[in-house]
């Protein structure tokens, strides 16, 4: 349940999205998301007009949609609400980018925690090929789309869209090379486009909105409304629809956060805010997020969190490449040696200059957000961390 | 004896490629569903499964190693899996831990004496705003306590 | 944009993009780039790794190596692209616009420190107790990065334990970077399948199946994973302080026999560029070592062309003229160790297919251990056969229970050029300064044809020649005995000659048209055996296999680094000096002659030759218990 009003994610006066859509032609429908300039909500915030336009534009007889229900960065939870919530607009939203794409099938890989949604998200496909809104012939359409939901089994980097595939492939998570990127050659070899739970809700709702109404929410370069997941120290965890643009601040006093020190914006791969820049802003201008804040009050060790977080990353990496594999290994091992009051500044430095390396030399996205958390909590509470040992 | 389990294994993997095709991808949806009607993906299921795919056994074998929750070596009849992220972490997880490692006698990572309960931590399972929160297969249990998480696991004893 | 996807069974991401080949000169064929400040020009799909090599730009790289598909995952060769945020991987980059890419910024140079510095603080030992010292990738670019000190650390203990149930290939995985070279070079080059990844983050390693010791998987041998790793991770096993101890031990007889690859490549070992045939320097250093007698496979190699052209030749009358279903045909070669072991596992119902005839090296063992052992009277227990070969699987092949015909083992140690090498330095010599000598007799003067074996398509060549002849008289119907359709290094050759004229004895072969295949590399091998296994392959009558490609001059046991070029060079050695002998048919051999005269007097596959120069197969299967 979204814990605030929603204008976004509302189905008051929502329209039919999925007959609005296939009422129109396939290059309205990449013209209108790309004029409401929608960026992927799964973190990147690539524009998933582009992205849709690009697989269009490929000739290819086979194309893919992918659904990436696969949401498991630390403190993320808003995509369980939407398949919770708004399954029907997901799979719209599919029917939707297939459709605008060219493409036949379409796939949701699911994370295996959230296997229990799997009834409730099949029963939902059953009714909408019964409704003649999925399968053979769409609407009387003429337009063919099947979607088949596919299970993750319990590995963050499948999260990363071309270890995702590779995992419907039936390899090893491993992220792939880019370029060439998925949707060039994705699933098979074939053009694919991957994208967020939300975005697919997103983009279904402004058929129906419309995308010049998006733009008129959010800020300049960050245009709409964002799910965020709150957890942490507030006593309103859950759930929230915000207007990007909206500050760290702002952002406490809706959820009933007191004493905060510090804020993890973007989960455990995101950017740790201390007091001070409680200002910023959550946009991807500013501070950017898949959708997890996550409060840390004052009484929390923020070494502790950050040794939560590396020990994940340790866990999760791919483990192909070579900076993240050993780098994350390497900072995990810094936090323990600060633990143990044996880590001297110039090591600190070292790991840092490392963290800024893993940023630019990993393969994927994991490695390359990894050290984030390890930077800046190491730089906004160096003093803090230090003093207590 | 074992030559009859295996031929039953072999009919079960020969009905799931039926259901989901010869080729590679359908490889996660097939050792996904032995690994749930077994507890584990043997080593004579990996290899029946590798060649009715025209894959490598030791493919087959890195995949399985590749995911939580898949498995090469058996597990209990019930998969505890309490979270251990940082959001669980502060809402009192370590608590929940050691109750749950008192109830069963075993510790995180093993499996009870009557192959009933495997204990295992599992990384943010998205009940962030309801933890400490775990998993029982795939019950999903929120707002754990030490109590509460007691009378939880005596359900399934 | 024509994409042309490289015909082996890489997964679609490690593929690397072919392009499709466009005149250079044509509009739009080519796309101007820029490099470190200058211009150039390169065909589109160029990697920028390609790219830099051809204009001789060194980019550093680990996870790279051509004969495999693209890993991009040691990020030792990351390059900054003007526009992109993050340094992208040189080796995989494909450059389908116009790209500026610097090679040597700060970034860059700081990057790959960090990797190097990683990959290190996990690299388990010291240098100097390894056997890769000196040609190791991994030490190679600590030198290039200039590391004199361990900054993130460095493993003091072990993790793994030495895998050395295998005779033939010895996996130390605390040595491993997890480039993952042996792993494509396994599954999609040889497609044997035996090594991968598992697990995953910090808990990722190179093993095999349920993680069990090499001898008890479907490994065949072949040694091309250790030709490909870039550090000391994977080594074949050596033999060779147990060959010290027999040659120091005055009691002993020492013979070795070196098959005609090691002599084509160990120059390299020595600094020469490869393609330079050391067979002279070669025999004074083993007499300078102090082996009693230097002998030459090509004489065995001789000797299998006598007995398994006559199996082929028998194998046609029984099938064209005494209508025997039971004869199978095509006849495969079995030389290859390898290649032996592979069909053993993947194709167990098909052994009736092979030929009977041991290899040269065990055909070699079974003569010494009887034959010479009775004419120079030397009491067979107290000679040691040594085999230099470029192969691993040798060592495998000849600790076979059933390789003992002669009552004895029949080869002692099979030992690899790369470990010859190191006996020659231990011996204090410096190889390509030595002064020419001699095989020794009986065993010394072969042919030509014996020596091409080394390559791929050559067994079958050596046959054709004395086959040829045998059946009509006449010498084969190619300039000077080069039969050309046999060489090269196309994966799969089919060729045909047509026997006209024939012998009145081997009349039923008249117009006949002798199919023959060659494939080099399991990979292929697996191709023309599913052809075999659909049917498809009734009208071929001769097939030759070599489990490495290139054939045996690719061998696991050759000098390391290996590349199609390298392998190409040392084919043209060999080339080259079958060209020069004097005697370039195996029957015309005038050792084969005598030993048919005084030993074999039955003649090639007769009574006495099944017994010592023929053996059996084993149905192994892959299932691992």
């Amino acid at each position: 349940m979204i814990k605030n009003k929603s204008i976004l994610f509302n189905r008051e006066n929502l329209g039919d999205c999925l007959a609005i859509a296939l009422n129109k032609n396939p290059q309205d429908i990449l013209m209108e998301i790309r004029e409401s300039n929608l960026k992927g909500r799964g973190g990147a915030g690539f524009p998933t007009g582009t992205k849709w336009m690009l697989a269009a534009a490929s000739l290819a007889n086979k194309k893919y949609v992918v659904c990436n229900a696969d949401e498991g960065e630390p403190g993320t939870f808003k995509d369980r609400v939407l398949l919770s919530d708004f399954p029907d607009l997901v799979f719209e939203g599919m029917v939707i980018s297939g459709y605008a794409i060219g493409a036949q099938k379409g796939f949701m890989y699911l994370r295996g925690e959230y296997s229990y949604l799997l009834k409730q998200l099949n029963d939902q496909l059953e009714k909408m090929l019964k409704e003649k809104r999925l399968g053979k012939n769409i609407l009387g359409k003429g337009y063919d789309f099947e979607i088949e939901i596919r299970l993750g089994a319990g590995a963050y980097v499948c999260g990363e869209e071309t270890a995702l595939i590779e995992s419907l492939e039936g390899h090893r998570g491993e992220a792939r090379n880019r370029p060439p990127y998925p949707v060039n050659t994705g699933f098979m070899g074939n053009p694919t486009i991957v994208n967020n739970v939300e975005t697919f809700v997103t983009a279904a709702i402004i058929m129906s909105r419309g995308g010049e109404w998006f733009t008129k929410l959010g800020t300049g370069k960050s245009k709409g409304h964002k799910l965020v997941s709150v957890s942490g120290d507030c006593e309103e965890p859950g759930v929230y629809e915000v207007p990007f643009g909206i500050s760290i601040n702002e952002l406490l006093k809706m959820v009933k956060a007191k004493n905060a020190k510090a804020v993890q914006v973007g989960g455990a791969s995101g950017y740790c805010a201390c007091e001070g820049e409680f200002e910023r802003q959550i946009s991807f201008e500013d501070l950017s997020t898949g959708g997890s804040i996550m409060i840390f009050n004052q009484s929390r060790d923020m070494l502790h969190v950050l040794r939560n977080f590396m020990e994940f990353f340790v866990e999760e990496s791919c483990g192909q490449c070579t900076p993240c594999r050993i780098g994350n290994k390497k900072l995990l091992e810094g936090v323990e040696k600060i633990e143990q009051g044996d880590c001297s500044l110039s090591y600190l430095r070292e790991l840092i200059e490392l963290g800024k390396t893993m940023k630019i030399a990993s393969k994927c996205g994991l490695g390359q957000s990894s050290p984030t958390p390890f930077i800046s909590i190491m730089t906004n509470f160096e003093q803090e961390i230090f003093s207590q040992r | 004896m074992i030559d009859t389990k295996q031929n039953a294994m072999t009919e079960e993997i020969e009905m799931l490629v039926g259901k989901y095709g010869r080729t590679r991808d359908a490889l996660m949806p097939i050792i996904q569903n032995i690994q749930v009607n077994h507890g584990m993906v043997t080593d004579f299921a990996q290899q029946e499964v590798a060649r009715m795919l025209d894959v490598h056994p030791v493919e087959v074998y890195g995949v399985v190693t590749f995911y939580s929750f898949l498995s090469e070596t058996p597990k209990g009849r019930y998969i505890v899996r309490l979270c251990k992220t940082i959001s669980c972490d502060m809402a009192g997880k370590e608590a929940v831990a050691r109750a749950v490692e008192r109830e069963l006698g075993v510790k995180f990572g093993e499996t009870t004496r009557d192959n009933k309960f495997s204990l295992e931590y599992i990384n943010c399972m998205g009940m962030c705003d309801q933890g400490p929160s775990m998993l029982v297969n795939d019950l999903v249990f929120t707002k754990l306590t030490p109590h509460t998480v007691v009378d939880i696991l005596n359900r399934f004893k | 944009m024509d994409k042309i996807v490289k015909d082996n069974r890489a997964p679609v991401s490690q593929k690397p993009l072919v392009m499709a080949k466009v005149d250079k000169d044509a509009i739009g064929a080519t796309v101007g780039i820029e490099i470190n400040g200058n211009p150039y020009k390169v065909m589109l799909g160029t990697t920028i790794l390609e790219a830099c090599r051809e204009n001789n730009i060194h980019v550093p790289t680990l996870c790279y190596h051509e004969d495999l598909c693209l890993a991009g995952v040691c990020r030792v060769c990351v390059v900054e692209v003007e526009g992109m945020n993050t340094l992208q991987a040189a080796c995989t980059f494909p450059i389908i616009n116009k790209v500026k890419v610097r090679t040597t910024s700060e970034k860059v140079r700081k990057a790959r420190r960090h990797v190097l510095d990683l990959m290190l603080s996990e690299h388990y030992g010291e240098c100097y107790s390894c056997h890769r010292n000196g040609n190791c990738e991994l030490q190679k670019l600590a030198k290039e990065y200039g590391v004199d000190s361990y900054k993130f650390g460095h493993i003091q203990e072990r993790r793994y334990k030495i895998d050395r149930s295998s005779y033939a290939v010895v996996r130390d995985m605390d040595k491993c970077i997890l480039c993952k070279r042996c792993v494509r070079t396994c599954i999609d080059l040889q497609e044997v399948g035996v090594l991968e990844a598992i697990n995953r983050g910090d808990k990722t390693k190179i093993t095999t199946f349920m993680d069990k010791p090499l001898a008890e998987v479907v490994c065949i041998s072949c040694g091309q994973c250790i030709n490909r790793c870039p550090t000391g991770a994977l080594k074949a096993n050596d033999p060779s302080d147990e060959i010290w101890n027999v040659i120091d031990d005055p009691s002993k007889h020492v013979v070795i026999q070196t098959a005609p690859s090691p002599r084509a490549a160990i120059g390299e070992e020595f600094g020469l560029p490869a393609g330079i045939s050391m067979t002279k320097q070669m025999n004074r250093a083993l007499k300078m070592i102090g082996f009693d007698k230097v002998f030459d496979t090509n004489f065995s190699a001789d000797l299998t062309i006598m007995e398994e052209g006559t199996e082929l030749l028998l194998r046609l009358k029984k099938k064209l003229v005494e209508g025997d279903n039971n004869v199978r045909l095509p006849q495969f070669t079995s030389c290859s160790p390898g290649w032996i072991k592979y069909i053993e596992h993947f194709y167990p119902e098909y052994l009736d297919y092979l030929s009977t005839c041991k290899s040269p090296q065990q055909m070699f063992g079974a003569v010494i251990k009887t034959f010479y052992a009775n004419e120079n009277k030397i009491d067979p227990a107290n000679i040691v056969t040594v085999a230099l070969m470029p192969c691993s699987a040798k060592k495998f092949e000849c600790n076979r229970p059933e390789m003992n015909a002669s009552g004895f083992k029949d080869v002692d140690y099979g030992l690899t050029t790369r470990e010859l090498a190191q006996m020659i330095r231990e011996a204090g010599l410096f190889l390509p300064d030595l002064p020419p000598d001699t095989f020794d007799e009986p065993f010394g003067e072969a042919s030509g044809a014996g020596l091409i074996f080394g390559a791929t398509g050559g067994v079958m060549e050596a046959a054709l020649r004395t086959a040829y002849e045998l059946v009509t008289g006449r010498v084969v119907p190619f300039e000077n005995l080069d039969i050309l359709p046999c060489r090269g290094f196309d994966g799969v050759k089919q060729a045909s000659v047509k026997l006209e004229n024939v012998k009145p004895e081997w009349s039923f072969l008249e117009g006949v048209d002798l199919n023959f295949m060659i494939a080099h590399g399991t990979a292929n091998a697996k191709k023309v055996m599913e052809a075999l296994v659909r049917g498809e392959l009734s009208n071929i009558h001769f097939i030759e296999v070599m489990a490495c490609p290139g054939g045996c001059l690719g061998g696991g046991g050759q000098p390391i680094p290996t590349s199609p070029e390298i392998r190409k060079k040392r084919a043209e050695a060999i080339y080259q000096e079958d060209a020069g002998l004097p005697v370039r048919k195996s029957h015309e051999n005038p050792h084969i002659t005598y030993i048919y005269e005084k030993f074999l007097t039955e003649g090639p596959c007769g009574h006495l030759s099944h017994k010592l120069l023929h053996t059996h197969y084993v149905k192994r299967g892959k299932y691992i218990g």
